[in-house]
């Protein structure tokens, strides 16, 4: 499948390591990227908070971009998913405001008329490839890994603006690709919570208490990674761990996953080509469990 | 219709005073809603199941509880849309909030922060002969949040209250919006002094729980966003949050995109030496970043196109005042 490939800012910039990742195991999946190389931010809520209106101006730019070439958008991140898709909804539902917003972008010769579909790599595996298929690519068994999920807010709220009721399979996604690398899923309450990142730089405290609140429940469960379709939420849980396990004063050991990581070492990539030496949390745990991994029977 | 309800309890005074779960198998009719399961077991099972209620029509706000996991009314919510294929629900107490017994929760808390932000108008000037006139349309926008029944359905849920206690919480500051965006209110402006502080609406952290969970449609996190908005708008733009808020939107503006560099330096204020001890403690975190390769460049190049995300900016924001 081809697809408008929307990566986000962070995939590039505070995660670099998600970006070459994802490259490779869409290549394996086979879907073919276009990428939206002129696309602005989403603006990530927090260009809403001044102002929706804004906001909903510049993701429809991005959707006549997408909607011109025929093609649905994909992305790599649950809170650029959240803000197109809670956007899109908005858009598609009142075409008078559409009308309103498209007045915006005549000027650059661009419409939207309503018709693109916005879904996450998540999604895409698990809807469009189907989880056998995805399965098959598998060259390795994770059978030692206990991993815990953990989806971000706008990738699970609010459900009226994620399809949720015409796909209901999206709300356990994760947990089925966990499932399907061989691993065991862990599950635990904190999985649909906020990691913090959002208020990180206001009241950090707050933020990285979240942080430890959600690691140490997963590593108390008997997780050994955790694993994330937002790369907001592992610039928080990665990064901020260390001041995490100071502030609560418990140690915290707990490897995060990209996604797209995960599934790449399923398939048989290495450690380094998914860019784990990148993570400010060391893998070599699960490096360690990945190098005792049995070959994926087909 | 066999339904098991699988119940958070907790009885004060018991000997050893605990948490504990208790499970109910019924038989009850494919119309009957979580709190017509809950009377139906305080009436014909165990006597003792404490349960709030009053209307069960969602207009009184008593029976918030947790139903598999997420606040909403008992009394809106069918059993037949909750349960598990083996007809299991599970129900608990709501969130954030100290239990009295089973599944009655201490509204104290819940109203003190109703009261703090003083749900009542402050009308300035002289009264007027008659009523305070409000035009139509300038009252259409508070429907939604005077739609409030403060079942705490939001407060449960919060998921900032889990870690701190003294947030105002979306219920409060849902109300909170109610007066400052009400015309006839003349104080505004300490209002929204108050609410810039900490504790007030730039510690939400935007995850949209309340949103959800809400059973009337109040959304109080995008009342929390206007009144962001209407902080920076009344001139307030001295706090990390308005300053996060208007430097990501100068950031695309200019380029197209975010740059997570400059995000950090350009929050805390660039010469702010209130700030110098968080700009300290950033400088491990940076480091550590830096060390594995992951450190955002300060590079900030144009994206394609950036002058038409300039030009949709200046045309949406209109001209500045």
């Amino acid at each position: 499948m081809k697809v408008a490939f929307y990566p986000g800012c962070v995939a590039r910039g505070g995660c670099p390591e998600l970006y070459p990742a994802t490259l490779l195991v869409c290549q394996k999946l086979g879907i073919e990227l276009e990428e939206l190389t002129g696309a602005a931010c989403t603006g990530a809520g927090v260009l809403q908070e001044k102002d929706r209106k804004l906001g909903d101006a510049l993701n429809a730019r991005t959707f006549a971009m997408a909607e011109r070439k025929g093609l649905p958008i994909m992305t790599i991140c649950s809170t650029c998913q959240g803000v197109m898709s809670q956007a899109n909804k908005r858009l598609q539902d009142d075409d008078a405001y559409r009308a309103q917003i498209n007045e915006v972008l005549k000027e650059e010769g661009l419409e939207y008329k309503g018709n693109v579909e916005i879904k996450h790599l998540l999604w895409v595996m698990v809807e469009d490839i189907g989880v056998d298929k995805v399965k098959a690519l598998f060259t390795r068994k994770l059978q030692d890994l206990r991993i815990a999920p953990f989806y971000g807010c706008y990738i699970v709220r609010p459900s009226w603006a994620l399809g949720f009721s015409e796909h209901p399979d999206r709300q356990g996604a994760l947990e089925t690709l966990i499932e399907a690398v061989g691993a065991t899923v862990v599950d635990f309450e904190g999985k649909t919570k906020c990691c913090g990142l959002p208020i990180l730089l206001i009241n950090e405290k707050n933020s990285v208490d979240m942080v430890a609140k959600h690691t140490s429940t997963a590593q108390n469960l008997g997780a050994n990674a955790m694993v994330t379709p937002c790369p907001l939420c592992h610039l928080n849980l990665d990064g901020y761990q260390p001041k995490a396990a100071k502030q609560s004063g418990i140690a915290i050991h707990m490897p995060i996953l990209h996604l797209p990581q995960l599934m790449g070492l399923a398939m048989g990539f290495s450690p380094k080509e998914m860019g784990l030496e990148r993570h400010i949390v060391s893998t070599k745990a699960v490096e360690a469990k990945i190098r005792e991994a049995q070959p994926a029977r087909a | 219709m066999r339904v098991t309800l699988d119940i958070g309890r907790f009885n004060p005074e018991a000997a050893d005073p605990k948490p504990y779960r208790q499970e109910f198998a019924l038989e009850v009719e494919e119309y009957y809603t979580v709190l017509d399961g809950l009377i139906h077991i305080r009436e014909y099972e165990d006597p003792t199941l404490a349960v709030r209620c009053s209307c069960r029509a969602s207009i009184c706000g008593s029976c918030a509880l947790r139903i598999n996991g997420h606040a909403g009314l008992g009394c809106k919510t069918k059993l037949i849309s909750v349960m598990d294929r083996n007809g299991r629900v599970r129900v608990d107490p709501v969130g954030n909030m100290a239990p009295v017994k089973d599944l009655v929760w201490d509204m104290k808390p819940f109203w003190d922060k109703i009261r703090a932000v003083e749900p009542y108008l402050q009308p300035e000037g002289p009264e007027p002969v008659e009523e305070y006139i409000a035009p139509q349309e300038a009252m259409l926008h508070l429907v939604g949040v005077m739609g409030c029944i403060m079942c705490g359905a939001c407060v449960s849920d919060c998921t900032v209250l889990e870690v701190d206690k003294n947030f105002l919480g979306p219920a409060a500051l849902a109300k909170a919006y109610r007066f400052v965006g009400d015309p006839r209110d003349g104080a505004t402006k300490g209002r929204l002094k108050r609410l810039n502080e900490y504790s007030g609406i730039w510690d939400c952290t935007r995850c949209m729980e309340c949103v959800q969970v809400c059973p009337k449609g109040v959304a109080p996190m995008e009342r929390i966003m206007v009144l962001r908005d209407k902080a920076i708008a009344a001139g307030m733009h001295g706090t990390n949050g308005a300053r996060h808020a208007e430097s990501f939107a100068e950031m695309v503006k200019h380029t197209g995109w975010l740059n997570e560099f400059w995000l950090v330096p350009r929050t805390y204020g660039m010469f702010n030496l209130m700030n110098l001890n968080a700009m300290f403690a950033a400088l491990p975190v940076a480091w550590r970043a830096l060390r594995r390769g992951k450190l955002p460049t300060p590079l900030h190049p144009k994206r394609e196109g950036a002058e038409h995300v300039r030009r949709i900016f200046e045309k949406v924001e209109g001209p500045k005042p």
